[in-house]
């Protein structure tokens, strides 16, 4: 995985709450399993019309929007099914930061195998973001989000802080412990579960 | 401790365990389908990339792979994925591999109960949203995504935080038209579709005691639709039994303690309970029976992991006994050991004499893939889970969930009927 730098670009609002999976990347691409080229699939249903022409009126067929790195969208995002199709498609189409009230749980961790940050304010701080004309800067290193008039401060878990700022993947970062692992699954009394 | 905080503490080694502790849990049971695993393969081929070993599994005889979300193949992708899924059991020694045409096969869920693939106390992951329902069984089980899943695979544990539990207190009986799926869609109307997020969802109480285990396989099933870690039924003799008949021994049961504690507790009454739907476009927007609108129903799908069970083909053979269907209706068993029993026991005749289709074992329309997905405007009554748009086909279809009893009745009637209501 890249190591997630500062990510500086416009946001992308996206007031809906409880986006499904089945909205950010329907069931027909799920057969799909190269995890590059998704993000044509994103939304596919909300962009395309049924002859697969652009919508004009979503958002993310606005070309002002086009560079955005950042989504800004409502309560329990990812809600719905497991597939990591979701994040694939959301990182494929551009987006590195995802903001909103609340996250699904599966979703929220697919995110940071894939290296997206997904980041939970409050109601009112996300409200007010989806308003945000102008450029802002997310700092996860200082984990600060800088818009033109005041800078937000955001939580996030210490290790997964450091897998993203290194570009670490979960599972290659415990296998470099391989040797440690087998040690202690060889000497430790955890009883053997059938 | 709860249930579940036992079985945690149990799987990492640890006295015990608190809400919020982050604990490295052994896995017991892992599960992959076919759109899991290919998500699964592609992670591995990463790894090697990586030049990371990816050449042995943890312990292949604690894997099993179901074929069910794209079998049977439409089209040369899905049958390129099924190929993909044998040569990768092959590969790894995986013997637990229910393959579609083969005697014993279908959707990953039900498998999980009907060949007592997973034990109460166990800890069980899989590539699947829905594993929560294997909970109903008393084990720990919840879905990962295919990262975690490959992590799982490689080294046989993974992290959680311990959640915090939600106890619903069940009491009561459930009325002859009352099911299970309306108690749970109840509770998705009543906490929302992320009211039990990274909870679980523990059903305890008489009402509970009272169930069969199928029916707390529904309950724990839709937990996922609350946003719920996990859904868990406190286990007793009736799981012992169902596990035994299917083969299983030595089945251990593991229970709360006297003084265990709960973030939330909620009171429900089955007696008082009715017939509910959940309207388009979510499984929380919901209404009893009898204020449901006033639509034409195109179709009647009685499938999936939540409503394809036995009980609940049961269920739908009461109702349509004697009666013909007005509207396209499809039943498709969940497991062939369930079309089997339907077979054995009249239930296939009923379905044909009142006019349905019965299909083959599979998650087909309930996720919109195939077999028998919506059109434009077509409007649905179904034994499933989730109704987001398009998620059973077109984007403009729409389709109400209900339990098994309710959908039958609709498919006499060709609008939604309340079972009591059904001349």
């Amino acid at each position: 995985m890249e190591p997630f730098k500062k990510v500086i670009s416009i946001i992308t609002p996206l007031d809906k709450v409880n986006v499904d999976t089945d909205q950010i990347v329907p069931k027909q691409f799920l057969k799909l399993i190269h995890k590059s080229g998704f993000g044509k699939f994103l939304f596919y249903n909300w962009r395309y019309d049924v002859n697969e022409n652009l919508k004009s009126d979503f958002v993310l067929n606005d070309s002002k929007y086009d560079n955005s790195k950042i989504l800004v969208t409502g309560d329990n995002f990812g809600c719905g099914s497991s597939r990591e199709h979701a994040v694939w498609s959301l990182q494929d189409y551009g987006f590195s930061v995802i903001i909103a009230p609340s996250f699904a749980d599966i979703f929220f961790s697919n995110c940071f195998k894939n290296g997206i940050l997904p980041i939970s304010l409050n109601q009112k701080t996300v409200e007010k973001l989806q308003q945000e004309l102008d450029t802002i800067e997310v700092d996860l290193e200082k984990q600060i989000i800088k818009t033109s008039s005041e800078d937000i401060s955001f939580k996030i878990d210490s290790y997964k802080k450091k897998i993203l700022l290194e570009g670490l993947d979960d599972i290659a970062q415990t296998l470099q412990f391989e040797e440690k692992i087998s040690k202690f699954e060889r000497e430790s009394k955890v009883p053997s579960v059938l | 401790m709860n249930i579940v905080e036992k079985i945690l503490a149990r799987a990492s080694g640890k006295s015990s365990v608190s809400p919020d502790d982050v604990v490295f849990a052994n896995v017991d049971k892992v599960m992959l389908h076919d759109v899991s695993g290919p998500g699964v393969i592609k992670v591995f081929d990463k790894l090697k990339n990586q030049g990371i070993s990816v050449d042995k599994l943890w312990d292949p005889s604690k894997v099993w792979v179901a074929e069910d979300h794209f079998v049977p193949s439409a089209e040369k992708v899905s049958a390129e994925n099924i190929v993909k899924l044998s040569n990768f059991t092959k590969k790894y020694g995986i013997e637990k591999h229910f393959k579609y045409g083969m005697g014993q096969y279908g959707i990953c869920h039900t498998l999980s109960h009907e060949e007592a693939l997973v034990m109460p106390g166990d800890v069980y992951v899989g590539g699947d949203s829905h594993t929560n329902t294997t909970g109903a069984l008393g084990a720990f089980a919840c879905g990962l995504g295919h990262t975690d899943v490959a992590y799982v695979l490689l080294n046989g544990n993974i992290w959680f935080k311990v959640p915090e539990t939600y106890y619903f207190k069940i009491n009561g009986k459930l009325p002859d038209h009352v099911m299970a799926k309306d108690l749970i869609l109840k509770i998705i109307g009543d906490m929302g579709t992320d009211g039990g997020a990274y909870r679980t969802m523990q059903f305890g109480g008489s009402g509970v005691d009272d169930m069969s285990v199928e029916s707390r396989l529904t309950l724990c099933n839709m937990t996922t639709e609350a946003g719920a870690k996990n859904g868990i039924a406190e286990p007793d003799q009736k799981v012992i039994d169902y596990l035994s008949s299917r083969g299983a021994t030595n089945v251990n049961l593991v229970n709360g303690d006297d003084d265990a504690e709960y973030a939330k507790i909620f009171e429900y009454e089955l007696s008082e309970m009715e017939p509910i739907i959940a309207k388009p476009f979510s499984p929380a927007n919901t209404t009893v029976v009898r204020e449901a609108p006033s639509v034409e129903l195109d179709k009647s799908y009685i499938g999936s992991c939540t409503g394809a069970k036995y009980e609940d083909l049961e269920a739908v053979a009461r109702i349509l006994k004697g009666r013909k269907v007005k509207i396209r209706t499809e039943i498709l068993p969940a497991a062939i050991s369930i079309y089997q029993r339907a077979m054995e026991n009249g239930l296939l005749k009923i379905f044909l004499d009142a006019g349905v289709t019965v299909g083959p074992p599979t998650c087909g329309a309930c996720c919109g893939a195939h077999m028998g997905v919506l059109a434009k405007d077509e409007i649905c009554i179904s034994t499933t889970n989730r109704n987001f748009p398009g998620r059973m086909g077109h984007i403009e279809s729409q389709t109400y969930l209900s339990s098994p009893l309710v959908a039958a009745a609709s498919a006499v009637t060709g609008k939604i009927t309340d079972p009591r209501d059904l001349k």
